[in-house]
């Protein structure tokens, strides 16, 4: 049986840790309700221009925009969102498993694919096992602004224009709430389901629906980009929240437990030595 | 006197939100100026001022790059980052400008760095304009 102070010992690092994980539970739920409210900042914007895009594609017919088209596919971009940090549950290695999944069932080798590794899990994972992983981004702020993401978005969709890969999917963690968030596979290019609920405006172009589209697209593109990585990153901090706070939890439980064992001993400890006192009086008589 | 509904969102968030009677902007082909009414018209803005008319006064936003839609009784403005001009970070809009000019310098005007710089520059030169209102 653990010595006493054994468990002392163990009864106060675990004490410790759960002042820890609890520390990271509120910071995160603070990140987190910050994330969920850029997603929801951003919900106007997406509408607005889904709804404009897919008014000019659908409604100028017969305009022709290399992002609008179905070309052969060559090769197949995947952008794979997780986040710099683990202790988050099982947040990154989801995705990473999704991804892997599906690049080892579509994919015989590295030159049918290349991978975008957003987030310093994903990269080391796919680094690591010699994928082809051409862009790497890490160190994204918890609460990414548009500006700070637009070198991101807009060369990952420059590599579409200029041939690099022929589709592009993206990967992340769609947040559905605080304690279940979904892996999501999203096909961004070429732009082939563009719809609309609303009805169709039929529009003036100033200068031309061609030059407009020109413009438009690619900013289109990027904020269905961007709209994943905030969805992402909520997902994260929620997940993070929700692990630590079962971390938090079972840290409380083996406290408890310890506490038990220690008090048993303490008394076990006492007992033998009133029964070493009463025989030591018993042997002077 | 009629007015039209206006809003300015960015991805970061709606920016501004209200009834004008007159607004214009600065499209890729010229001014562009759009009263209560309209044809429903989409065009892709410049980097630069879009003024409202509001009661009687004029209103500034600055606005870099993209679009402008309207509709009869409505106009979005969809710009990647976009300030009323009491939201300007007049600072950090001067350091902008200097890193800019700076980077300018270094670079070769055929560099695409050149033209990015150059872009920035322009954006924060709209920004002082618009937190000053000097047009």
């Amino acid at each position: 049986m653990a010595s006493l102070r054994d468990i002392k010992n163990s009864i106060n690092s675990t004490k410790k840790m759960s002042q820890i994980t609890k520390a990271m539970e509120m910071t995160s739920a603070a990140k987190w309700n910050r994330g969920v409210m850029n997603a929801k900042a951003f919900v106007p914007y997406m509408e607005k221009i889904q709804e404009v895009t897919a008014s000019i594609a659908i409604g100028a017919g017969g305009v022709n925009h290399p992002m609008l088209q179905h070309r052969p596919v060559k090769k197949t971009g995947y952008i794979v969102m997780t986040s710099d940090r683990g202790l988050a549950g099982a947040f990154n290695s989801n995705v990473i498993r999704k991804v892997h999944q599906t690049i080892q069932s579509r994919h015989q080798s590295n030159d049918e694919f290349a991978i975008i590794a957003i987030g310093r899990v994903a990269r080391d994972f796919f680094v690591k096992r010699g994928m082809n992983v051409i862009l790497e981004i890490v160190g994204v702020s918890d609460q990414p602004s548009f500006e700070s993401i637009k070198d991101i978005t807009s060369s990952t969709v420059g590599m579409f224009a200029d041939g690099t890969f022929d589709e592009l999917y993206v990967y992340y963690s769609h947040y559905q709430s605080a304690i279940s968030q979904e892996v999501t596979e999203k096909k961004l290019l070429p732009l082939a389901d563009l719809s609309t609920s609303h009805k169709l405006i039929s529009y003036e172009f100033e200068p031309s629906a061609e030059e407009i589209l020109e413009v438009l697209l690619p900013q289109y593109a990027e904020s269905l980009i961007y709209g994943a990585l905030l969805d992402s990153k909520a997902s994260e901090h929620a997940a993070r929240m929700t692990a630590m706070r079962n971390a938090t939890d079972n840290a409380q439980e083996m406290i408890k437990s310890y506490s038990l064992k220690y008090n048993r001993a303490r008394q076990a400890a006492i007992t033998q030595e009133i029964a070493e006192i009463v025989g030591g009086a018993a042997a002077l008589e | 006197m009629k007015t039209i509904k206006v809003s300015v969102v960015t991805p970061d968030g709606p920016v501004y939100d209200s009834d004008v009677e007159m607004v214009s902007t600065k499209a890729q082909s010229g001014e562009l100026g759009v009263l209560p009414g309209h044809i429903p018209m989409v065009a892709p803005l410049q980097i630069g001022a879009v003024r409202l008319k509001k009661e009687g006064k004029m209103e500034f936003i600055a606005v870099s790059g993209g679009f402008l839609e309207v509709r009869p009784d409505q106009v979005t403005i969809l710009a990647q980052s976009a300030e009323t001009a009491s939201h300007i970070d007049v600072e950090r809009a001067l350091r902008a400008k200097e890193r800019a000019e700076q980077r300018m310098r270094e670079q070769k005007a055929e560099h695409i760095d050149f033209r990015r710089a150059e872009l920035a520059l322009q954006r924060a030169i709209n920004r002082l304009a618009v937190s000053e209102k000097r047009f």
